[in-house]
């Protein structure tokens, strides 16, 4: 087999291993993330009570952090199937603007862990 | 009396109503070989075995594929008043109710599911545990006959047409679990690319459909961790 078609095997595998490990740590963040929602909502909801519990606390930046990082993984994987699949487009122009999109959602989601921390 | 609808054409047709007598333990296959004997000769369908065996006379029946030289009437006569007849899914018509399968049995070769191996007459037996984890892998898949059942339930193969699809993949998932063959690195290569078994996302489609009751959604599955094992180990 050639070089193309090697790379294009390892590919794909690693992909699917990504997006299986993302989806892994992804149950446990959503999971992590929907009982503290019920959790703090209890006695209403609020800006400064949210706040209070994030700002300057380390912990919860590296969960969210965590948590970017799975969904930048995760969703571009996934969308790369509905764009093959639905809109039958494969190759390079795909993955490079699916790439650009995971490092959207990284940047966009590092925006909003650090503005709850700072 | 019996009330059939039966696709006529190839990919441009329209379904054609016919009268068929009821009777007793009639299958589908029977029903269809009624129309082509009695009532119109130029019907085309395929069938060889009528046991069960050969794989050739899978239809869309009802909507749901299925064999239908062991589907009786009277197991699906109650899901409308009219048995409706068409050619499977996901494949061209060649014409009426036969499908082309070569582009089907085309993926079971890119998928490598030929069996291969250096032995020779000249070599003692195989040593084929029935107990091995491998061996039982194995003939969870074996009985498959290649009716195509399951290509045409697939939405995958559906939305892409280069997936390789759940028979050739549980084919390839066979061997792999064979002891005697000797292909297994070429072969999770074969199936590990675009449109292989990664592409696979387990609807189970298949295996809700399949008449030897396979489970190929447990195979591609097995292909996935074998794929995911062997590219971890620099073994792909």
């Amino acid at each position: 087999m050639g070089k193309a078609v090697t790379r294009d095997v390892h590919w794909e595998t690693r992909l699917w291993l990504a997006q299986r490990v993302s989806a892994a740590v992804l149950a446990l963040c959503v999971i992590v993330h929907l009982i503290t929602i019920i959790y703090a909502t209890r006695g209403g909801l609020s800006g400064a009570e949210i706040l209070a519990r994030t700002r300057g606390n380390t912990a919860w930046l590296a969960f969210y952090v965590v948590f970017v990082l799975a969904v930048a993984v995760h969703v571009p994987i996934g969308l790369r199937a509905i764009a093959t699949e639905w809109l039958r487009w494969s190759g390079a122009s795909r993955d490079v603007l699916l790439a650009a999109f995971g490092v959207g959602l990284v940047v966009m989601g590092f925006r909003a862990a650090w503005a709850v921390f700072a | 009396m019996l009330q059939v609808s039966v696709w006529r054409g190839t990919e441009q047709g329209r379904y054609v109503e016919y009268e068929v007598p009821r009777q007793t333990s009639q299958t589908v296959l029977d029903v269809v070989t009624y129309i082509q004997r009695k009532l119109d000769s130029t019907l085309a369908y395929r069938y060889a075995c009528r046991v069960g065996m050969c794989g050739s006379c899978a239809m869309t029946v009802n909507g749901v594929p299925r064999w239908t030289c062991r589907t009786h009437v009277s197991a699906v006569e109650h899901e409308g008043s009219t048995l409706q007849i068409a050619p499977l899914s996901n494949l061209p018509v060649v014409r009426d109710l036969a499908t082309d399968m070569r582009e089907f049995f085309d993926k079971w070769a890119r998928a490598k599911g030929q069996y291969k191996s250096a032995r020779t007459r000249r070599d003692d037996f195989a040593a084929v545990r029935p107990a091995a984890k491998e061996t039982q892998a194995r003939q969870a898949g074996i009985e498959c006959i290649g009716c195509g059942v399951c290509y045409a339930a697939c939405d995958v193969v559906g939305w892409r047409s280069d997936y390789l699809g759940p028979a050739a993949l549980n084919r390839a998932w066979t061997l792999i679990n064979d002891v005697r063959d000797d292909a297994r690195a070429e072969r999770l290569r074969a199936v590990a690319g675009d449109a292989g078994c990664h592409s696979c996302h387990t609807h189970v489609s298949c295996t809700e459909h399949c008449p030897k009751h396979i489970s190929p959604t447990a195979s591609i599955a097995g292909l996935k961790r074998a794929t995911g094992a062997a590219v971890l180990w620099g073994k792909l």
